[in-house]
C-alpha cells in the first residue's frame, strides 16, 4: 500500500533548479533512503512536504489524499513527522513538556498530564524507546534527544516518519540502537523516510533508495540491487577515484621530536561548563593524527585552543619544541595552517570579497602591503592564483564570499593555508557538510601535505574521515583525551565505546588485546 | 480547513541590477516628499508652496546655500564618527558629548594658550594645532572609556555611551558656571570667546560658512581611502562584519576597536572644535541641535560610506535650513524638518533592502477537504 507519493515536484529558486520533477512512493512498512550530496535538492523536498515550501509545480498525497501545499499542520495532522538534524527541543523542559508541547488545545487549558504520561509510555514500550519522562532534556545524551524527538512525532500521530541526517550526531553504538528502533517502526507499520549521505548506512538499513542529484531523481531501485560504488557514481556523476590525485613518494624524514606537542593542556569555554581537562598529545613529522569524539565533547574548545583563539589556563602547547603564544597571529607567523568548523563564519568573513578573503591573515605581509596600503594587484593576483589552482569554482573574485558554496569556500581557505607551505596543519571537520568530490579534493590534499613532510592534526566527528586519514587516532569524551593509538588498534566497537566515555570498558579491551 | 499565516516573505535576490539603488533611492525621496506632503496638508498649508519654500531657504540664494553649508558642516563630522565607528560594530551613541568635549576642550586650550596681555602665548600655527589636537582628544578620551569597557568586562557599549552624553553635557555646565565662565557674559553659562587668531577662516564673505567644511570634506577623503584600501581598513571591516572569523584570522579585534574608538571619538570632538572655531567663538550648552543624534542618522542614510556622508549631511543641513525658512513663510512647524529626516531614513532603509530582497506573495490557497 502506498502511503506517500509525491509527484512532479518541480522548486526554483531564481537560477537554481532544486528539484525537476521529481516523483517518489513510499510504500507501508518502508525504509526509503533518500541519497544525495549536499544541495542536491533532498532538504527542499522535504520542505516541499512538511510544508515549509510550496512546489511551482507537482502534488504530495498522503495515504490518497491530496496535501494542501503550504500547510505544515496539514501535513502534521495527515500523519507527516519530521525529526530534524538540529533538534528542535527546549533544553529546560522535560521530556514529557516536550513531548506534550504545542498538542495541548487552548480550550483545555488543564490538560491532563497523567493521561499523557500514559500515553507516552505506552508509545515508548510498544517502539522500544526508552526514556525517563521526568528528566531535563538538557541533560540527556544526544541520542536520547533523538529518541524524544522520535516520540515527539509519534505522539503526534506520525505514520511517516522523515529522519534528517539522523545518524550524524552519534556514536556507532548509538546508530545502532537507531537502526535497531527503526526496525521496530516499520514492523509496526510505519514508513521511514531517511535522509543521508552515508553510504554504508543506507545500504544497511534501507529498503529501496533514492538518488538525487542537481534536483533530479537519477537512481531508485530496491537495496539489493545497488551497490556502494554505483550509488556513489549516481550521486556524483562520475566516478570518485578518478580525482586527479598527486601524492609524491617522498619518505618524510622522520625525527622524533614533535611537531605539535600539547602539555596537559586545561582549558574553559567562554559560556558553557564544558572544559578541556588535562590533554597531552603530540603529532609528528608527516603523520596525520585524528581526533575523534561525539559533537559537544570538547572537540571545538580544544580546536579554539590550537587556533590561538581560546584561552589556556594551564599547560604549554609547543611547536618544535618551542613554546607557542597562543594567539592568532603568532601561529599565522610560525606557519601553522588553520582550517576552521565554521568556514563561513569562522574561516572567512561572509562580507569580504573573495580576494580580501584570501589574504585576510596575511595582509600586513609585504606581499600584499606597503605602509599600511593594501598592494591590490598582488593581493589579487594571489587570490587569482588560488582560485585556479585549488579549483574554486566563483564568477568572481570580487564577489563577497558568502556568494559561493560551502565547498568553494572550503577549497579558498584551504588554498590560502596550504600555499604558504606550513609545516603544521590543524584541521577541524575539513569535510563537514561537503560534497564527496570537495571532500576527496580535500583527503588528497591533506595527504599530499604530510607526504612532504607537513604534520597533520585533524579534529573530526566524522568516524569515516578519521579511519580513511588518521595514522593515529585519539578520542575525546567529556573534555579528556584518551591516548593516541595506531588507527590499526581501533576497532569501530572500540572507538564507540571510547566515544561514549567508557574509559573502563576501553582499557579492559586494551589489556586483553 | 484554514488559510495559512505566513503567506508574505522575503527571498534573496540572486541578481542586483546596476540601476536598481538609483531607482530605489528616487523612490525613496518620492515617498518621502509624499508622507510629508500629508503633513503639510494637515498643518493647512499649500503643498507645493511649502515645498518650494524648503527648497529656496536651503539652496534658492547665495546665503541660503552657504547657511546650508555651515549647517552641513559639523554633521559631516559627527557622521563621519558614526559611519567609521559603526563600520567596525562599535555603536557610538555618544557623538553629542564628545561634540561637546570637544568644544569646551578647545576652549580651555584657547584659554591656557592666552598670556595676560590677551594675546597668544605661542606661535598662532601651533597653538591652532594644539587647539585642535586638545579638541579631538577630547572627544576621543570620552569614547575610549566606554569602548575598554566594552573590549575588558563586555560591557554594552550603547549603554555607556548613551548615558556618557548626560555627564558630558552636565560636566561643561560645570566648567561653564565655574572655571570656564565668561566674567564678561552677565551671569549666563557661557564660557569666554576663542582668541580671534584661532579662529576658523571664513569662506566666503558675509557668510557663516568656513574652512571647518573643506577639512570635514578632506577627512571624509581621507577615511574613504583608509577604508578601502589601507590594511587597517581591511581589519576595520572584517572586525565590523564578524569579529570572530577576524580574530581567527589574526586580527587584534580589541586593538582595533580602541583605534576605531580613538578615530570616532576624534571626530565627533572636531566638529565641536569647528563649531566653535568656525561658528560660535564660544560654548553654550544649546551650541548643538543634536548634532551627534542627527550624525547616526546621516551614517545610516549614507550607508556608512564616508563620501556618501557628505552628501547625507548636505541634504538634512539642507532640509534643517530650508524648513526654518519655510516656517516663516508658510507657517508650517519647524518639526517638519525631523519629520523628513526620519521618513527619509526609514524611505532609505526599505528601498536598500529591497533592492536586497523581494517580496514573495503567495497565492493563498484554501485546503480543498
Amino acid at each position: 500500500m502506498t502511503v506517500l507519493s509525491i509527484n512532479n515536484i518541480s522548486k526554483r529558486f531564481d537560477d537554481l533548479i532544486a528539484n525537476d520533477d521529481v516523483s517518489l512512493t513510499l510504500a507501508k512498512g518502508e525504509v526509503l533512503a533518500l541519497l544525495g550530496e549536499n544541495g542536491a535538492g533532498k532538504s527542499t523536498l522535504m520542505n516541499i512536504l512538511f510544508g515549509h515550501y510550496v512546489a511551482d509545480s507537482g502534488s504530495i498525497s498522503v495515504f490518497g489524499e491530496t496535501l494542501p501545499p503550504g500547510d505544515t499542520r496539514a501535513a502534521i495532522a495527515r500523519g507527516v513527522g519530521m525529526v530534524h538534524q538540529h533538534f528542535t527541543l527546549a533544553d529546560n523542559l522535560s521530556v514529557i513538556d516536550n513531548v506534550m508541547l504545542g498538542t495541548e488545545s487552548i480550550l483545555r487549558p488543564f490538560a491532563s498530564r497523567a493521561a499523557a504520561a500514559e500515553r507516552l509510555q505506552a508509545l515508548a514500550e510498544r517502539f522500544g524507546l526508552q526514556i525517563d519522562q521526568n528528566a531535563l532534556v538538557r541533560f540527556l545524551s544526544v541520542g536520547e534527544k533523538q529518541r524524544v524527538e522520535i516520540l515527539k512525532a509519534l505522539y503526534r500521530g506520525a505514520k511517516i516518519l522523515i529522519l534528517d541526517e539522523p545518524t550524524s550526531v552519534l556514536t556507532p553504538q548509538e546508530v545502532a540502537q537507531l537502526f535497531a528502533t527503526l526496525k521496530q517502526l516499520v514492523a509496526e507499520g510505519l514508513s521511514i523516510v531517511f535522509i543521508s549521505h552515508k553510504l554504508d548506512e543506507v545500504l544497511a538499513i534501507a529498503h529501496r533508495i533514492a538518488v538525487l542529484r542537481a534536483g533530479k531523481l537519477v537512481f531508485e531501485g530496491g537495496t539489493k540491487d545497488a551497490t556502494k560504488a554505483a550509488l556513489a557514481r549516481a550521486m556524483i556523476g562520475r566516478d570518485v577515484e578518478a580525482l586527479p590525485s598527486v601524492v609524491t613518494s617522498v619518505q618524510p624524514e622522520r625525527i622524533d621530536q614533535p611537531v605539535l606537542a600539547l602539555e596537559s593542556v586545561s582549558a574553559h569555554a567562554d559560556d558553557a561548563r564544558l572544559k578541556l581537562d588535562g590533554v597531552s598529545l603530540d603529532v609528528r613529522v608527516g603523520e596525520i593524527v585524528a581526533i575523534a569524539g561525539v559533537s559537544g565533547n570538547g572537540q571545538s574548545l580544544l580546536a579554539d585552543v590550537v587556533f590561538g583563539v581560546a584561552h589556556v589556563e594551564q599547560g604549554r602547547v609547543l611547536l618544535r619544541g618551542k613554546a607557542l603564544p597562543l594567539r592568532a597571529r603568532a601561529m599565522i607567523v610560525h606557519g601553522v595552517a588553520r582550517i576552521p568548523e565554521d568556514r563561513q563564519h569562522v574561516g572567512s568573513v561572509s562580507d569580504l570579497s573573495v580576494w580580501e578573503n584570501a589574504i585576510l591573515p596575511r595582509v600586513n605581509d609585504a606581499r600584499f602591503s606597503e605602509w599600511g596600503v593594501i598592494n591590490s594587484r598582488a593581493s589579487r593576483a594571489h587570490a587569482s592564483a588560488l582560485v585556479k589552482s585549488f579549483d574554486v569554482r566563483l564568477a568572481s573574485i570580487e564577489q563577497p564570499i558568502r556568494a559561493l558554496s560551502g565547498g568553494n569556500i572550503q577549497k579558498l581557505i584551504l588554498g590560502r593555508e596550504l600555499s604558504e607551505a606550513p609545516t603544521l596543519i590543524i584541521a577541524a571537520q575539513p569535510t563537514w557538510g561537503l560534497d564527496v568530490g570537495a571532500v576527496s579534493f580535500i583527503h588528497s590534499q591533506l595527504r599530499n601535505a604530510t607526504a612532504r613532510g607537513t604534520a597533520v592534526l585533524l579534529i573530526s566527528e566524522d568516524l569515516d574521515e578519521v579511519f580513511a586519514l588518521a595514522d593515529r587516532i585519539a578520542v575525546m569524551s567529556k573534555g579528556r583525551l584518551s591516548q593516541a593509538r595506531a588507527a590499526s588498534e581501533w576497532t569501530m566497537e572500540s572507538i564507540g565505546l571510547a566515544m561514549a566515555g567508557e574509559v573502563d570498558a576501553r582499557s579492559r579491551e586494551h589489556r586483553a588485546a | 480547513m484554514r488559510d495559512r499565516e505566513n503567506t508574505v516573505r522575503l527571498e534573496a535576490r540572486s541578481s542586483i541590477s546596476t540601476i536598481a539603488p538609483l531607482i530605489a533611492g528616487l523612490t525613496a525621496i518620492f515617498f518621502t516628499l509624499a508622507v510629508c506632503g500629508l503633513l503639510v496638508l494637515w498643518a493647512k498649508a499649500d503643498v507645493a508652496s511649502a515645498y518650494v519654500a524648503i527648497y529656496e531657504g536651503a539652496l534658492g540664494s547665495r546665503f541660503a546655500i552657504t547657511e546650508t553649508f555651515t549647517r552641513a558642516t559639523p554633521l559631516m563630522l559627527t557622521g563621519l564618527a558614526a559611519a567609521v565607528a559603526f563600520r567596525a560594530r562599535l555603536y557610538n551613541i555618544g557623538a553629542e558629548g564628545q561634540l561637546y568635549m570637544g568644544a569646551i576642550a578647545a576652549v580651555a586650550a584657547s584659554v591656557v594658550m592666552t598670556n595676560d596681555a590677551g594675546e597668544l602665548a605661542l606661535p598662532t600655527s601651533l597653538a591652532f594645532l594644539l587647539m585642535i589636537a586638545a579638541g579631538a582628544l577630547a572627544g576621543a578620551a570620552l569614547l575610549i572609556v566606554p569602548t575598554l569597557l566594552k573590549t575588558k568586562f563586555k560591557v554594552d557599549e550603547v549603554v555607556t555611551t548613551l548615558l556618557l552624553n548626560f555627564i558630558a553635557l552636565l560636566f561643561v555646565s560645570l566648567l561653564l558656571d565655574g572655571p570656564l565662565k565668561d566674567p564678561s557674559a552677565m551671569g549666563w553659562p557661557q564660557s569666554p570667546t576663542l582668541l580671534s587668531d584661532l579662529e576658523f577662516s571664513k569662506l566666503v564673505e558675509r557668510g557663516r560658512v568656513h574652512t571647518g567644511l573643506l577639512f570635514a570634506i578632506g577627512l571624509a577623503l581621507v577615511l574613504s581611502f583608509v577604508i578601502r584600501y589601507t590594511s587597517f581598513g581591511l581589519a576595520m571591516r572584517a572586525v565590523g562584519a564578524n569579529d570572530r572569523a577576524a580574530a581567527f584570522a589574526g586580527i587584534g579585534v580589541n586593538a582595533t576597536l580602541i583605534k576605531v574608538a580613538f578615530i570616532s571619538g576624534a571626530l565627533a570632538g572636531l566638529a565641536g572644535v569647528g563649531e566653535v572655531a568656525g561658528r560660535a567663538g564660544y560654548v553654550t550648552l544649546d551650541m548643538s541641535p543634536g548634532y551627534g543624534y542627527s550624525g547616526i542618522v546621516i551614517a545610516m542614510l549614507a550607508g556608512l560610506s564616508p563620501i556618501g556622508v557628505i552628501l547625507a549631511a548636505l541634504f538634512v543641513g539642507g532640509t534643517i535650513v530650508g524648513a526654518d525658512a519655510m516656517s516663516r513663510s508658510v507657517n508650517v512647524p519647524t518639526y517638519i524638518a525631523d519629520v523628513i529626516v526620519a521618513t527619509a531614513l526609514i524611505a532609505v532603509l526599505v528601498a536598500s533592502l529591497l533592492t536586497r530582497y523581494r517580496i514573495v506573495w503567495r497565492a493563498k490557497t484554501a485546503a480543498k477537504r
